[in-house]
């Protein structure tokens, strides 16, 4: 390692890209945390992806800059076949990996990087399947891929067909996610002939917009924009992850120029933010929810009109004051507003204790004491739930319904919310992987989600056969329709409260030019500028 | 000497047991498992579960994973990290310079200012400058580390603008590390500034994790020096007409140093543990900052690892303060 640091430097001075120059433009980004490795398939977290899939990697598609729109990415084009179950993709042509201190590509991108890309998931037998102690593909798993895909087929070198198992229309959205990153096969075959296979999870080869230069762990990751990117050189020379795990700290950074972009402020200090006049705000409705989750297998709220009493006496408004602190907007569908296929002609739910009260009396239900789960950590979706947990305790007394609240340490919490046996209605969320709105109904809501990521343990067939259906088509406003009426049967039946979407914030500097903030949650750096 | 020594030494092997034992079940205590973590809200599948626990070895009975467990130690293996997925022994010793630097400053400045502070206080026994040095030394005793991290970050870097607010070095500088402390990797880069910068950022950090240490030390040197003045040898060189400097600063400071430099000794175990809200606060790439992420993330390897590391070091620090004691104050060999 040490020798190749070594050449790294005198190479960097040769070429006078030395980081202290004027002439080159310097990003710092506070972040949050240390990436947990540079092999974003490994992974689930953003910071993660922040730092591996989004700066230094591509996909066959892509997600376009601040939005959830498929874009063409390493293909540039693709057809699907009618019955939905062949994806062919034509790749880009002249797409160059990155030239690094530690690997020199002698070749352009090609279908084998794409299979090798894949198959290294997808197949157990694959020597690339097991390649580091304890790895395994937790993302391509936890979104059906191994039971979707049949095969991946190399068509010619710019040629790469993907065959389905049954018809899966959010597959486009989902082969923009960072586990579909495209890595170098040429780079891994080389790490395999020098039998340093787990490098490719420490020092990575993409095709991005940024090449790695080097990490040095829990401090500093430094990036190169990459000469020969596809779609251009950056505008930025050089980009800089400066970790810094507190938000106070962040802040201060950012205030003394230490950093330029800085992850997740305190709610408290976005005053302070907007008032400063160097720094920018930045503000964007998460693609998240925050939901109460009754258990609708056990009485008394397995009957829908149960549910419907109580979601009358929430008072929403009082939750989004004290615990978003005005950062958030009620939340009437299970998806939030940004997402397509957000049915707008649902009705919020009235506030109405009296109502409430009334409706609980006509269903038979006297004397309901019941338990609330609150979780232990603050979450996009839900900044406090032991204060959203104590607001929703006296909105229910009020209509004669005793509450307890329980909370459990995080990874009990979510093992145990899981079985189907649970007590109560559940404080829970969601924050979406792909912008898909299959990615919340099905996960959150369908029958198969439930003992597992269905918490409310609810199986409505009418719901389930609206979103199964529409995930075999094709077309996006047939699926819309599909999808909003869904969330007609959801509305009525209620196995939620839904309560709130959250609204996240993104500080920066005056100088920082053209950052968007994407929904989905990550931090990305291609197409931003300073002056 | 070489009999203490080695019963010293022997004594090291029940108490490095029983620290593996106890960063054993420690972790295994606390609920919530790696694996439920990783998967988050979405949850994952009974079976898979299953097979990724068999995969770390979780599925065995308790004993025989700790079996599996001090077999490893014996051969130097402490496990791979979940999370990295690289070895914890190499981890560890990629950020323990940091901490190592940090830890040296921060003792250096407690010395240097603790005995000296101490030694006033006990020669002004009573008076006004007494009471203030051991009023403060209270406070300093006293601090919520976390919050007087913050304040000085507010102050010093956000409202005077002097010092940096956190990291090891300007991110302007970029060599090679050689040695891995920053003072040292800084002179060696040539780099004009860069030795500079580095002392800027160890201030804060230092005096942060100083405070605690330095009222320590203060009070215990004051207490033993008050002991050692009524003595009859103080008394006598006294009476010899020695200058007062001569009778503190060489006889009364000699034999009280026999308690302090244990209280120091302690106080590098305290120091570890003052490292982790410092190294967290001034984003700082130590080993504290790295074992408080891993026990939130349950990574359990790297905790078991780190806490036995961390253990073993402890002791070989307290070997060396009781060898030194042993020098000082030849009584204790016997």
């Amino acid at each position: 390692m040490k020798k190749v640091y070594r050449s790294l430097v005198a190479g960097l001075l040769a070429a006078g890209v030395s980081m202290g120059s004027q002439a080159a433009k310097n990003l710092v980004y506070c972040s949050e945390g240390s990436p947990e490795g540079f092999d974003p398939a490994l992974y689930t977290a953003g910071t993660t992806f922040d730092a591996s899939g989004r700066a230094v990697y591509n996909r066959l598609v892509e997600f376009d800059r601040g939005t959830t729109d498929v874009i063409p990415g390493l293909a540039e084009s693709w057809d699907i076949s009618e019955d939905g179950l062949e994806y062919t993709f034509h790749l880009r042509k002249g797409v160059k990996f990155h030239k690094t201190r530690f690997f020199s590509p002698t070749r352009e991108l090609t279908a084998d990087d794409v299979i090798f890309s894949f198959e290294r998931q997808l197949q157990k037998d694959h020597p690339w399947h097991q390649y580091t102690a304890g790895g395994s593909w937790e993302y391509f798993q936890s979104m059906s891929m191994p039971d979707l895909i049949s095969e991946i087929v190399r068509v010619d070198d710019y040629t790469v067909k993907f065959v389905l198992k049954t018809p899966q229309a959010p597959m486009l959205a989902n082969l923009a996610m960072d586990f579909a990153s495209i890595v170098s096969k040429e780079y891994a075959d080389q790490l395999e002939r020098q039998n340093k296979k787990e490098i490719l999870n420490q020092m990575p080869v993409g095709t991005g917009p940024f090449k790695f230069v080097i990490y040095q762990k829990d401090a500093v990751i430094r990036y190169q924009a990459h000469e020969g990117y596809w779609a251009g050189k950056q505008p930025l020379d050089n980009l800089i992850f400066a970790i810094t795990t507190d938000a106070s700290v962040r802040l201060q950074k950012l205030k003394a120029g230490e950093c330029h972009v800085a992850s997740y402020p305190n709610p408290a200090d976005l005053d302070i933010i907007r008032k400063d006049g160097k720094l920018n705000l930045m503000e964007q409705e998460g693609l998240n929810v925050g939901y109460m989750a009754y258990n609708t297998q056990m009485a008394p709220f397995d009957k829908p009109e149960v549910r419907l009493a109580l979601n009358m006496a929430i008072n929403k408004q009082a939750i989004l004051d004290a615990v978003f602190q005005g950062a958030g907007s009620a939340a009437k569908n299970p998806i939030p507003p940004t997402m397509w296929s957000y049915s707008q002609e649902t009705q919020p739910d009235e506030y109405n204790p009296e109502k409430a009260k009334a409706m609980l009396e006509a269903a038979g239900v006297k004397d309901l004491s019941m338990n609330i789960w609150a979780m232990p950590v603050q979450r996009p979706y839900n900044p406090n739930a032991r204060r959203m947990a104590e607001i929703i305790q006296s909105d229910f007394a009020k209509i004669g319904v005793k509450v307890n609240i329980v909370s459990y340490e995080w990874g009990e919490y979510l093992s145990r919310s899981k079985e189907v046996d649970r007590d109560g209605a559940l404080l829970m969320g969601w924050t979406g992987d792909n912008g898909d709105p299959d990615n919340f109904l099905a996960v959150l809501l369908g029958c198969d989600g439930v003992g597992g990521s269905n918490r409310a343990q609810w199986c409505n067939e009418e719901f389930d056969q609206l979103i199964q259906k529409a995930k075999t088509l094709s077309d996006k406003s047939e699926r819309a329709e599909l999808y909003k009426q869904a969330q007609a049967v959801f509305k009525r039946e209620a196995p939620w409260a839904t309560i709130a979407h959250s609204v996240v914030f993104m500080p920066m500097s005056t100088r920082v030019q053209n950052y968007r903030m994407d929904p989905l949650g990550s931090h990305r750096f291609d197409g931003v500028d300073i002056q | 000497m070489l009999r203490f020594l080695l019963g010293r030494l022997a004594m090291l092997v029940p108490t490095f047991l029983g620290v593996t034992l106890v960063a054993f079940s420690f972790i295994r205590l606390l609920p919530g498992d790696p694996i439920e973590l990783l998967a988050g809200e979405r949850g994952i599948n009974p079976e898979r579960k299953a097979q990724l626990m068999a995969e770390m070895g979780f599925d065995q009975p308790l004993w025989k994973q700790y079996l599996d467990y001090l077999g490893n130690i014996l051969q130097g293996d402490l496990g791979t990290s979940f999370a990295s997925k690289q070895p914890v022994v190499d981890e560890f010793f990629a950020l323990f310079p940091a901490t190592v630097e940090l830890s040296l400053c921060a003792i250096f400045l407690a010395v240097v200012i603790g005995i000296p502070l101490g030694v006033i206080a006990a020669t002004k026994r009573g008076t006004f400058i007494d009471q203030s040095i051991m009023g403060t030394a209270l406070v300093g005793y006293s601090m919520p580390i976390f919050w007087w991290g913050l304040l000085l970050i507010i102050f010093f870097s956000g409202t005077l603008g002097w010092t940096p607010v956190s990291g090891r070095i300007s991110l302007l500088y970029f060599f090679e590390p050689v040695t891995g402390f920053m003072l040292i990797d800084s002179l060696l880069s040539g780099e004009e500034g860069a030795f500079a910068s580095a002392i800027q950022h160890l201030i804060l950090p230092s005096i942060v994790l100083a405070t605690i240490p330095l009222a320590v030390i203060a009070r215990q040197t004051r207490s033993a020096m008050l002991e050692v003045m009524g003595e009859d040898y103080v008394r006598t060189a006294r009476a010899k007409g020695l200058s007062p400097f001569r009778v503190i600063g060489v006889h009364a400071l000699r034999n009280a140093m026999i308690p302090v430099i244990t209280t120091i000794g302690l106080q590098i175990g305290v120091m570890l543990a003052g490292a982790i809200l410092t190294e967290t606060i001034f984003s700082w790439p130590g080993i504290g900052k790295w074992l408080i992420d891993s026990i939130t993330r349950r990574d359990y390897f790297v905790v078991q690892g780190a806490l036995l590391l961390i253990a073993a070091i402890i002791m070989i620090v307290n070997l060396i303060v009781d060898v030194l004691y042993g020098l000082i104050n030849p009584r204790i060999r016997g």
